[in-house]
């Protein structure tokens, strides 16, 4: 990493816009790192991102690379400010998109809505088929798919998805409906099926696609603005865009495929875990981001962020392309906490958002949550909350927690903060033990990587609960994703679907998918004008017994496979392995099949000098870092806590809990017990003692 | 035993459910069934270890089985302490499937394990799995037409599958030999057994961690918690007699309509369900047995009330007297099959009818629940197999208080999704010739029904036998406070001779003949309107207008 650091030239920045914060971080020839967070601009996020770039006092004709995390699709589809999407798809199943896999939105209660994203008559038909194998049945008539498509043009529709059933298995109508359609439709919003995934069940490709449609102006009208602004004021080169799967693409390719923008800023912070854990020496990582309304928490093994197809973006809109598997949990700062008619006290799922916030926001909120249990106990500075112009007194908060919470429960004011901050840290532990641990792995091979600006205030009490031995916090807790930005490289994954016995298996034809998954991503890397260093190839495949429908993905040599040197038999054994360890059961007598191959081509961009996170003025020991004292609650009673400055602990400072570091971005709680230590690179590491064996 | 803190409840109380989950997850990720592993229809949970009582249950298992699971335990315990099987020794693993004791219909195969911690039974841990296929007349079990259980496939009283942790290999080969496609229930039940081992596992450490002592008493806690908030819920319910009835089309042999009749007096705290003046036991497969018949009320408050954990603590102030004499009560050797996938979602309709007089701001109009099971199976002579397809639908749910009702939802007591077009395809030798949402089938009313599924299935090569178990053929699901009933179900196969057929008890037929070219149509129900169509927005009939879901108002 070192000896690439500062090769290229200029000025590179990652900027990464939030729900709430506009994020930038900036490194420039000599490797020094400027950070600014100014208010996101929902309505036209490039008014934030240029505010940013002022208030760092970024001169863009200097600058070579801007690479940006962007929630613009995201919101647009959660917000359904979207485009009008048509569809032309096969005759008789117009409503596959309307009628779902028939669910309902919980297990109980019958109630529930469901609007698909394309409206019922701007969903029309041509009559054609293909079976299951791939056979024509009825041929495309494409004087049909003109008039389909004039037709929706009539109705007003912006972009247009062509979706017929068995695409994967046979292209060519698609294909040619797509020629027919692209020859008159005005801009470039065509959306083909099988294009975007290439994997057979009609709901979940159609859904994808329609998804991809609808987001796809707005993802482009935005692009188009920020980079004529950026160009304005003298930017001249690319600008990447970080996609979910965590891998960076230039905007002007990006719009094709705007269904992997989602997920955008999360998977950032995962790609700047990844990256700080690896200059820290841990290869295992939970990754655990929490802010005011939601939690999410993703998997990092041997280094590499788990990658997943299978995301849920709401009640009944899968998006089945490969993504970093960043599972949300419904719990942030904001949480609401009541006592249920049965005298149990509940943490979640509602939450005070941002408005009307926690009690102490003083902005209007009555009901207590996580953050004003945190800043009656001491955990908080009192006098200056992030972003609050108001705030109400920490004894009045208590006061306020007593009357909802305590009274039923027969506790007093930090009683009832104490009650409310371990029952949310116990679901939390839940949650993520179950989305990550539960697959079969060890806590103790794990460090938990603590950032957002509620992470590193829960995350020692976590890894006590989940029996994980380190925590990790990197330098700038906040601006974690535009980090993750800076050191993002680029990334093309292709999905082909096999559904092949290992017993009839060719390792040869094995070997000519992935070469040809190799050509299409070394191509794409071609088209890039940014400086890419070296390239990285990884080839995983999804696996299950016969007669089984969940798969389970398996990591390949990439050089065998590609090579045509990979045995069946070791194939066999990977699979065996993996799926031991998962459902600890080994199944000899049953044939084994491989479904589908995936190979992810990665372009590396020039690093980043991990030393270039260090704070600046740092003093040498925790001592000369101390700026006070306050009571803390820990464990059943408050106790003197050392309050420690972020940015005066220099690599090396050691000192032991209880403490509170305070950063302008994060509180860092440090339980007693517990030792913290700041690393060669400005991470601060937690020593956990574990009470119980996890 | 002094009473616990709030925090160490609320953890436990957690940590319970999640080591439910767990087994949840385990078990459908493992398992190679679709029906478990796509479908979920499994359930796992905590049980007493005096009389099996429910402790806690997994959030993601199938309704239908949240109150049966502790009646085929507490029956275990009972064979076990009546020295009809041998006692508890660790590692063991008893299965069961006798819809007498505890169960629903034959295809669901409980396991249940004895939970030891230092040397002493603390609990039980139970799971369900529905099995493929259980033998029996009919492939996969639900048959339209059996007269007496035998007729419905392998009854197993408890037995002990497992001994000391290694499979009885003898027992095994017992039930295989009875079962179709048994080659592959192997892994099945591997996973059912070890999903019960995660839970263990997990059980475990939870005591480890909190001790025996503090565990028992979290556990009688969270039970008197949960009675607490269901007598908080029903103190909010006015009191009165609120009566219903919902029909069953008939029970697939005599054609006549069996009633469900419900009075249910609210009382204070209490809810007593008397369902003693419905129709008498019948000689087709529509008959439900008892743990299914309170299990359908249990599942139908929980829709009502979600808030509500599942444990016995919910079900302390819903009495249910015994339907004595009624086909409710089944016993032997009344046959049962159709009891929990359709008897059951009538007993939550009736349930749901009653209460919307009560509390109209919390119910909906009827939902279309039936689980439309559609059964075709043959010869494929191009692949030189036997096949056989099961396609589960379902319909329509009620219009409620606040929105219209979700169109194409899964039956009252799933939560399963449907199989893809291009999956089933790909399986067996049919071509889907559309797949719609029936227009016209959501019940007026001011927040109108969701809309049923229309579609049509054309056998691509050689002879196969149709079978269907679906119900609301007679009269499509209720409509209420004035709105109308969703639209019917209905079953047609069109030959390629040009002849038309519709069964005669219109939900339901068992083994009719189609050739290659045949088409089997069917159109599922429409949920029920609530209140009265008269007072729907007009900007929503104009909506619904355009958007063809009705051709007029």
């Amino acid at each position: 990493m070192n000896e690439q650091a500062g090769r290229a030239g200029g000025l590179r920045v990652g900027i990464d816009v939030g729900g709430t914060f506009t994020d930038l971080m900036l490194v420039d020839e000599a490797g020094r790192v400027r950070v600014a967070k100014t208010p996101t601009t929902p309505d036209n996020q490039a008014e934030g991102v240029l505010a940013a770039l002022e208030a760092a006092g970024v001169d863009l004709s200097a600058v070579s690379l801007l690479v940006h995390g962007t929630t613009t699709t995201t919101n647009a589809f959660l917000e359904r400010r979207i485009a009008r999407v048509g569809l032309i798809t096969t005759k008789g199943f117009r409503d596959v998109l309307e009628l779902g896999r028939r669910t309902r939105p919980r297990p109980y209660g019958m109630t529930g809505t469901f609007e698909p994203l394309v409206e019922r008559p701007f969903r029309l038909e041509v009559d054609e088929r293909i079976t299951a194998e791939g056979e024509v049945l009825r041929p495309l008539d494409p004087e049909e798919v003109r008039g389909r498509a004039r037709a929706l043009l009539d109705m007003g529709c912006e972009a247009v998805v062509i979706h017929f059933l068995h695409a994967y298995a046979n292209p060519a109508h698609e294909l040619l409906a797509e020629r027919v359609v692209r020859e008159l439709w005005p801009n470039d919003y065509v959306t083909v099926g099988h294009r975007i995934l290439s994997e057979y069940r009609e709901y979940e490709r159609g859904c994808t696609a329609s998804v991809n449609a609808a987001v796809q102006p707005v993802l482009d009208r935005y692009l188009r603005r920020l980079e004529a602004r950026l160009r304005e004021r003298g930017y001249r080169h690319e600008l990447l865009v970080v996609q979910g799967n965590g891998g960076t693409l230039p905007a002007r390719m990006v719009v094709e495929e705007a269904v992997k923008t989602l997920m955008s800023g999360p998977a950032a912070g995962v790609i700047a875990a990844a990256w700080c854990a690896r200059q820290a020496g841990f290869a295992h990582v939970i990754t655990y981001d929490m802010g005011g309304t939601s939690t999410d928490v993703a998997l990092i093994e041997n280094g590499v962020p788990a990658v997943s197809s299978e995301l849920e973006l709401a009640y009944a809109m899968p998006v089945h392309v490969p993504m970093v598997d960043v599972v949300t949990l419904g719990a942030g700062g904001g949480s609401i906490a009541h006592v249920d008619a049965g005298g149990v006290l509940r943490v979640g799922p509602r939450s005070a958002g941002a408005v009307p916030g926690p009690i102490a926001y003083g902005r209007g909120g009555d009901e207590p949550t996580i953050t004003d249990a945190q800043l009656v106990l001491g955990r908080l500075p009192p006098d200056r909350l992030t972003g609050v112009e108001r705030p109400v007194p920490p004894a009045e908060v208590a006061r306020r927690l007593e009357e909802r919470i305590g009274r039923p429960l027969g506790l007093d004011g930090v009683g009832a903060a104490a009650a409310i901050l371990r029952v949310a840290d116990d679901r939390m532990a839940g949650a993520i033990r179950t989305t990550s641990l539960a697959r079969g792995y060890d806590p103790r091979d794990f460090v938990l990587f603590a950032f957002g600006g509620a992470g590193p205030l829960h995350a020692s009490a976590l890894a006590k609960e989940l029996g994980i031995p380190l925590v990790l916090v990197p330098p700038r807790p906040g601006v974690t994703n535009a980090l993750g930005c800076l050191v993002a490289d680029a990334r093309h994954d292709f999905v082909r679907t096999l559904n092949r016995p290992l017993a009839t298996l060719d390792v040869q034809d094995l070997a000519a998918v992935a070469r040809a998954q190799l050509g299409e991503g070394e191509a794409a890397l071609g088209r890039e004008t940014t400086p890419i260093l070296g390239r990285e190839v990884r080839i995983s495949a999804e696996m299950k017994f016969e007669g089984q429908t969940h798969l389970i993905r398996v990591e390949l040599p990439a050089e065998e496979v590609l090579s045509g040197r990979l045995t069946r038999t070791r194939l066999l054994d990977v699979f065996a392995e993996a799926y031991d360890r998962r459902f600890a059961v080994r199944l000899p007598g049953i044939p084994v099949w491989l479904v589908n191959l995936q190979t992810t081509v990665i372009g590396r961009r020039p690093g980043l000098d991990p030393h270039a996170l260090l704070p600046e003025r740092a003093a040498s020991d925790a001592e000369a870092a101390c700026i006070g004292v306050r009571p803390v609650w820990f464990s059943g009673r408050f106790l003197p806590t050392p309050i420690l400055a972020r940015e005066r602990l220099a690599p090396g400072a050691r000192f032991q809990g209880p403490a509170i570091v305070e950063q302008l971005d994060a509180t860092t709680v440090v339980e007693p017990g517990d030792e913290g230590q700041v690393d060669a690179f400005g991470n601060l590491v937690l020593r956990v003692r574990s009470d119980w064996e996890g | 035993m002094s009473r616990l803190d709030p925090v160490t409840l609320a953890v436990i109380q957690n940590g319970l459910v999640q080591v439910c989950n767990e087994m949840d997850i385990a078990f459908s990720r493992a398992a190679f069934s679709p029906v478990i592993a796509e479908a979920n229809d499994r359930s796992d949970g905590i049980y007493g270890r005096a009389d099996g009582s429910l402790i806690a249950q997994g959030e993601l298992g199938l309704p239908i089985f949240v109150g049966t699971m502790q009646d085929s335990t507490r029956a275990v315990i009972e064979w076990i302490e009546a020295g009809r099987v041998a006692p508890p020794e660790p590692g063991d693993v008893y299965a069961v499937n006798d819809p007498y004791l505890g169960g629903t219909h034959l295809m669901d195969v409980r396991f249940v394990k004895p939970f030891w911690y230092r040397g002493e039974l603390f609990c039980w841990l139970a799971n369900t799995g529905h099995w493929p296929d259980i033998g029996g007349s009919v492939p996969g079990g639900f048959s339209a037409s059996a007269t007496e259980i035998e007729q419905e496939g392998l009854r197993i009283p408890p037995v002990k599958l497992y001994k000391r942790g290694q499979l009885d290999r003898e027992l095994w080969a017992l039930v295989t030999a009875n079962i179709r496609i048994a080659e592959q229930r192997i892994g099945d039940i591997e996973a059912q057994a070890a999903a019960l081992e995660v839970g263990a596992r997990r059980l475990a450490r939870l005591l480890d961690r909190y001790g025996r002592d503090t565990v028992d008493a979290a556990i009688a806690e969270m039970r008197q918690a949960a009675a607490r908030l269901m007598r908080a819920r029903i103190r909010e319910v006015p009191d009165g007699v609120y009566e219903s009835v919902a029909w069953i089309d008939s029970d697939g042999v005599v054609d006549e309509p069996l009633a469900i009749r419900l009075r249910l007096t609210v009382d204070g705290e209490r809810m007593v369900f008397d369902f003693r003046h419905s129709s008498p036991p019948c000689e087709g497969p529509m008959n439900s047995v008892l743990a299914t018949t309170k299990s359908a009320v249990y599942l139908a408050i929980k829709h009502v009330w979600p808030e509500v954990p599942i444990n016995a603590g919910m079900f302390e102030p819903l009495h249910i007297p015994d339907p004595e004499g009624t086909f409710l009560y089944a016993r032997y050797p009344r046959p049962v099959s159709g009891c929990a996938a359709e008897v059951s979602q009538r007993i939550a309709e009736a349930v749901f009818l009653a209460l919307v007089q009560a509390v109209p701001e919390r119910l909906w109009g009827a939902p279309a629940g039936t689980s439309g099971n559609f059964s075709l199976g043959g010869y494929d002579p191009e692949k030189g197999r036997s096949w056989v397809m099961y396609h589960i639908t379902g319909g329509g749910y009620g219009g409620n208080a606040e929105t219209d009702g979700l169109s194409y939802g899964c039956s009252t007591i799933g939560i399963s999704k449907s199989a893809p077009i291009e999956v089933t395809e790909q399986q067996y030798p049919v071509l889907f010739e559309h797949y719609a949402l029936r227009e016209g089938s959501g019940g007026r009313g001011r927040h109108r029904g969701g809309f049923g599924l229309d579609y049509a299935v054309r056998l691509r090569r050689g002879r196969a036998r149709a079978s269907f178990v679906m119900d609301h053929g007679r009269l499509g699901p209720p409509g209420v406070l004035g709105g109308e009933p969703g639209a019917p179900n209905e079953i047609e196969i069109r030959f390629a001779d040009g002849r038309v057929w519709q069964p005669p008890h219109r939900s339901k037929a068992q083994g009719i003949e189609v050739r290659a070219g045949d088409v089997i149509h069917i159109r599922t129900p429409g949920g029920g309107g609530y209140g009265r169509p008269e007072e729907r927005d007009p900007e929503l009939i104009a909506r619904d207008l355009r958007r063809g879901y009705y051709d007029r108002w």
